[in-house]
């Protein structure tokens, strides 16, 4: 460790009077701090595309075969002629929309972004295990984002079979005009996207493995850290399955093999591929997508660990248990991916075992909110934006988890399978808390960042709109769900004709989510605006503006490379040192030694 | 054009509106006393206060959407089966809404309550392992009775029928449902997809479909023959690229003719009478109240899935594979529309698997009747089995297929 000190410390010298160009400083940065800002970028504004995808298939939701100009605008005559959008179309935008926001906002932005930020930070590293790989990680991040926008544009559209892209149908450019060249391109984008990630994954272990300073043991790195462990482990096992998955999509799409073909006619014509299983494709694709979801969750369950305490000026509640239970999700999150395929014809007697699986997650997930909610419990709250964010994030996480409970039970799951009340559970998983445990990360670590202050009113302003936008949106759509609603559905009319209750019930309440989801989306300009404009004119941070114990609040405001000027510091005690009796201030950072007779917590 | 124009005015006047905030938000922080990383007592609490009134309006948010729409929605359960689930549904409604209501209580109460005030400083409490006990085992002793309940459900859901069980086969392709009903002696006839043709849609398998697919895959309109002269023609010049697309067609359907002869080779002629008795009815699917059905799926193109929101049933149609479901009608159409005081209302099977374009539109209506109405119904489509409606002059095999001719192409 110390020979590794003094030739990082070496590095760092050689490097302090080099003056860098733009290119090496802003686009190929190998400095983790750089990169992790340019993963954020990339993901706001992927972000932001997806979020008006959702809303212009919102707008056909609510008000459907209405003309509407704003589609027409954006969509133009070939894809919503006279604005109302092309049936077709409403698919590929659904199709983006989830992809850009579970792979590009919620696992590059959220695990990227903070994962880089972070880890060298609050370990105590002068930068990566690898800078240039994690250069590559970036530029794979940033090449398949492109690759994704322009599948939007492909003349016989993208993409269009959802976000799972469940052959047969994203395998047959007969059935759906996305499952083309659009197609093509997705999984183009998604193997420079898994690599990409994986790439970075296999950094961010091998740093917090390897880099962690002196004093810096398993049990004192911050839970911000074990989570990003845990993720980039979870990232690393189960990427690859997707990879394989999309591959022999390829070749099924391309070379004639089978591999999920068998017995098909479309469009009249009479393929010969035989012995291939659709199902097959599913095990692949949820071997990865469940741990996906714990992939996106985790970071933000971290993030929110490392808020909430510090806010609260109290120790987070049962550390180890912390751990535990991150683990655990981890580890059930590989052996629960069957729930997504209830339905499918799966072996009924494996379908409970899933079920057996699915339902254990709820116990550390039970674990962790009752921790957060003793956190809060007698201590002395400051409500800054993030650690509102990062109370919302709890809330969610409690009323999308419970929704869970019923989506896990199989005999449950059969009437609300694809049903909007997935969509709601999802989305308020997903949707509302990884979001918020972005916002709340973003809003606290802002002033690390860019070295400046976000405007705190904006900040409040901003967490109201998209709490109570966000909830509207998401909390009616459970009751869509049980009125039966299948998702993916371009419009209702179809009740009409059998069931007029239940198709007026279905016509309000979609207009009302889509007033929300209006309302919530114009709120993110709050967001935008004071976050592009802090970075530039923001007043400018103090070192440490929370009164934070961890490591990367200990370095200078201005971005160095390397991290600390002179030796990097040594870790004497645990992260959540808060309003320990009988120390002068309400923290106690981690460089400070052990007071005589002190007891570690 | 004109509208478009508005639109542009708009994110113009947005854009207006973002420059009108920056001068809010300079004027804000030059009002401020405090630096953005101090927050005033005064804004600690307003936000304490507005997180505690916020989990109200929740709260009422949510009893007053369970009034207005929770169990309305899609009506009770019109199936025994449906009953059960409807039941579990319930007991895991209240369960999870107590668990939602306690800790979401909790967790906006502490944010109010224990808001940061002057002096009084955060009680240090790192771990207690009897609390994180008591938050482990407790969540796990209501999960095993959940787990318990929901595998004795998911069981009986998936179980065998009994003998008495009615079979139908729910074909699907994009975007339409068709019904076969097992006839007379309650056994669905074999099928393959490869014998699909105009007057056999559902490619049921006896000795005359064999022929004539054999017979359509060698002299019929795009057959084997036809594609040959097409490409022996001397007179015509192709593109490339048309004549790779005409060489891969013929040696596909060269391939399929194969395949289709050595299925006459080991074909058992007995199994026709299976096929030849078996109903297909498509528009509306007739059911009978009190009756249990054994359904078996089937997909065409791609994946589907049969879901009937009132009986709660649901079960993807995979090509390539069989699935199957059950379940057995309890409430006749006109029950339910008694139950519902709405002469319109039908029960229905939709599409529940992104399928294509028309998805939304793929739908059959189902009619529920009581017995002797059901009964009549089914004497009436007896007298138009498959055979009567497709092979009427079914004993003799029509045209018999040149096997050789071929294979040495």
């Amino acid at each position: 460790m110390a020979s590794h000190d003094a030739h990082a410390h070496g590095h760092h010298d050689e490097h302090h009077h080099h003056d860098e160009n733009f290119i090496s400083k802003y686009v190929f940065s190998q400095d983790h701090k750089m990169i992790g800002k340019q993963f954020l970028m990339t993901a706001v504004f992927m972000g932001l595309v997806a979020m008006m995808l959702s809303i212009l298939f919102r707008i056909q939701l609510a008000w459907p075969g209405e003309s509407s100009d704003f589609l027409s605008f954006f969509l133009g005559e070939k894809w919503a002629p006279n604005g109302v959008l092309k049936e077709d179309m409403y698919l590929g935008l659904v199709t983006i929309h989830g992809t850009i926001m579970v792979f590009f906002l919620l696992t590059g932005g959220l695990s990227g972004t903070f994962s880089n930020i972070l880890i060298p930070l609050q370990l105590g590293a002068r930068d990566m295990a690898s800078g240039f790989l994690n250069m590559l990680s970036f530029w794979g991040f940033a090449i398949s984002s492109l690759i994704m926008l322009v599948s939007l544009f492909v003349e016989s559209g993208p993409a269009m079979a959802g976000w799972t892209v469940y052959p047969p149908l994203s395998a047959l450019p007969q059935a759906v005009s996305g499952s083309g060249f659009g197609m093509t391109l997705w999984l183009i984008s998604m193997t420079i996207f898994i690599a990409s990630s994986l790439i970075g994954s296999l950094n961010y272990i091998v740093t917090i493995i390897n880099l962690r300073t002196q004093g810096m043991t398993m049990t004192r790195m911050p839970l911000t850290i074990w989570a990003f462990f845990v993720t980039a482990i979870l990232g690393v096992l189960s990427f690859p399955v997707l990879l394989s998955a999309a591959l022999l999509l390829t070749m099924d799409r391309l070379m004639g093999t089978s591999f999920y073909l068998s017995d098909i006619i479309v469009g009249g014509e009479m393929l010969t591929n035989h012995g291939g299983s659709p199902i097959l494709y599913q095990h692949l694709f949820w071997f990865l997508g469940h741990p996906e979801v714990y992939i996106v969750l985790l970071p933000a369950l971290g993030l929110s660990s490392e808020i909430i305490a510090t806010n609260s000026r109290k120790p987070i509640f049962g550390y180890k248990a912390m751990i535990g239970s991150i683990l655990a999700i981890g580890f059930l999150s590989f052996i629960v991916w069957g729930h997504h395929m209830f339905v499918t014809g799966m072996n009924p007697f494996l379908g409970s075992v899933f079920v057996f699986t699915t339902l254990l997650i709820a116990i550390p997930s039970a674990v962790k909110v009752f921790n957060y909610i003793t956190t809060l419990w007698k201590g002395s709250l400051v409500l800054t934006p993030a650690m509102l964010f990062a109370i919302g994030l709890v809330s969610t996480f409690i009323t999308g988890g419970v929704t869970g409970i019923i989506l896990a039970d199989s005999a449950l799951d059969i009437m609300l399978h694809d049903t909007y009340f997935v969509v709601a559970h999802f989305h308020i998983v997903m949707g509302m808390s990884a979001v918020f445990g972005m916002f709340a990360g973003v809003y606290h670590w802002f002033p690390k960042m860019f070295g400046r202050m976000m405007n705190t009113r904006l900040g409040y302003a901003h967490f109201w709109v998209t709490l109570i936008g966000a909830y509207g949106v998401f909390f009616p759509m459970h009751f869509v769900g049980l009125a039966g609603a299948p998702r993916r559905y371009y419009d209702y009319s179809a009740y009409s004709e059998f069931d007029n209750n239940s198709f007026q019930l279905m016509v309000d309440l979609n207009q009302i989510i889509t007033v929300f989801a209006i309302i919530a989306a114009v709120g993110q300009v709050l967001f935008l605006f004071n976050f592009f404009y802090s970075i530039f004119r923001g007043p400018v941070a103090p070192q440490n503006p929370w009164n934070s114990t961890t490591l990367e609040w200990t370095t200078p405001v201005e971005h160095i490379h390397g991290n600390w000027p002179g030796e990097l510091p040594t870790v004497h005690r645990w992260p959540y040192d808060y309003s320990k009796p009988g120390a002068a201030q309400d923290f106690i950072t981690q460089v400070t030694p052990l007071e005589e007779g002190e007891e570690e917590h | 054009m004109e509208n478009k124009l508005i639109i542009l005015l708009v994110i113009i006047l947005g854009a207006i509106a973002v420059a009108q905030l920056v001068r809010i938000y300079e004027i804000s922080s030059k009002l401020r006393k405090n630096a953005e990383h101090e927050i005033s007592n005064r804004d600690n609490n307003l936000n304490g206060r507005m997180m505690f009134g916020f989990m109200f309006l929740f709260f009422a948010f949510f009893i007053y959407l369970m009034q207005v729409y929770g169990w309305t929605g899609r009506g009770s359960a019109a199936s025994d089966e449906g009953v059960e689930m409807d039941w579990l549904l319930n007991l895991n409604f209240v369960i999870i809404s107590a668990m939602f209501f306690f800790t979401n209580f909790l967790l906006f109460y502490f944010t109010w309550k224990y808001v940061r005030k002057p002096g009084v400083p955060a009680y240090y409490y790192p771990h207690n392992n009897k609390l994180e006990m008591i938050w482990t085992v407790i969540p796990a002793i209501i999960l095993a009775v959940i787990i318990i309940l929901g595998l004795q459900t998911w069981n009986n859901l998936t179980g065998p029928t009994t003998p008495e069980a009615e079979k139908i086969e729910l074909f699907s392709k994009q975007f339409d449902w068709t019904a076969r009903y097992s006839g007379a002696d309650n056994t669905l006839g074999l099928y393959d997809y490869k014998l699909t043709l105009d007057n056999n849609e559902l490619a049921l398998l006896t000795t005359n479909t064999i022929d004539s697919s054999l017979n359509n895959m060698l002299y019929g309109s795009t057959g084997i023959r036809s594609l040959q002269k097409l490409l022996n023609n001397r007179d015509t010049i192709f593109s490339d690229s048309t004549l790779n697309v005409l060489k891969i067609d013929l040696s596909r359907k060269e391939r399929l003719y194969r395949f289709l002869a050595q299925m006459k080779e080991y074909h058992n002629p007995n199994l026709d009478a299976s096929a030849w008795d078996d109903i297909i009815q498509k528009d509306t699917l007739y059911l009978c109240k009190g009756q249990e059905y054994e359904i078996v799926l089937r997909a065409k193109d791609v994946i589907h899935s049969a879901y009937f929101p009132h009986f709660r049933a649901q079960m993807n149609a995979v090509p390539g594979m069989a699935t199957r479901m059950k379940f057995t009608p309890n409430k006749t159409t006109k029950e339910m529309r008694q139950e519902k005081n709405d002469e319109s209302f039908n029960y229905v099977l939709m599409c529940n698997k992104i399928c294509g374009g028309a998805h939304y539109k793929m739908k059959m209506i189902v009619v529920v009747l009581d017995r002797p109405a059901y009964k009549k119904w089914m004497d009436g489509k007896k007298k138009v089995t498959f055979k009567d409606q497709y092979f009427p002059a079914a004993a003799a095999p029509t045209t018999p297929a040149d096997t050789t001719a071929v294979t040495m192409n």
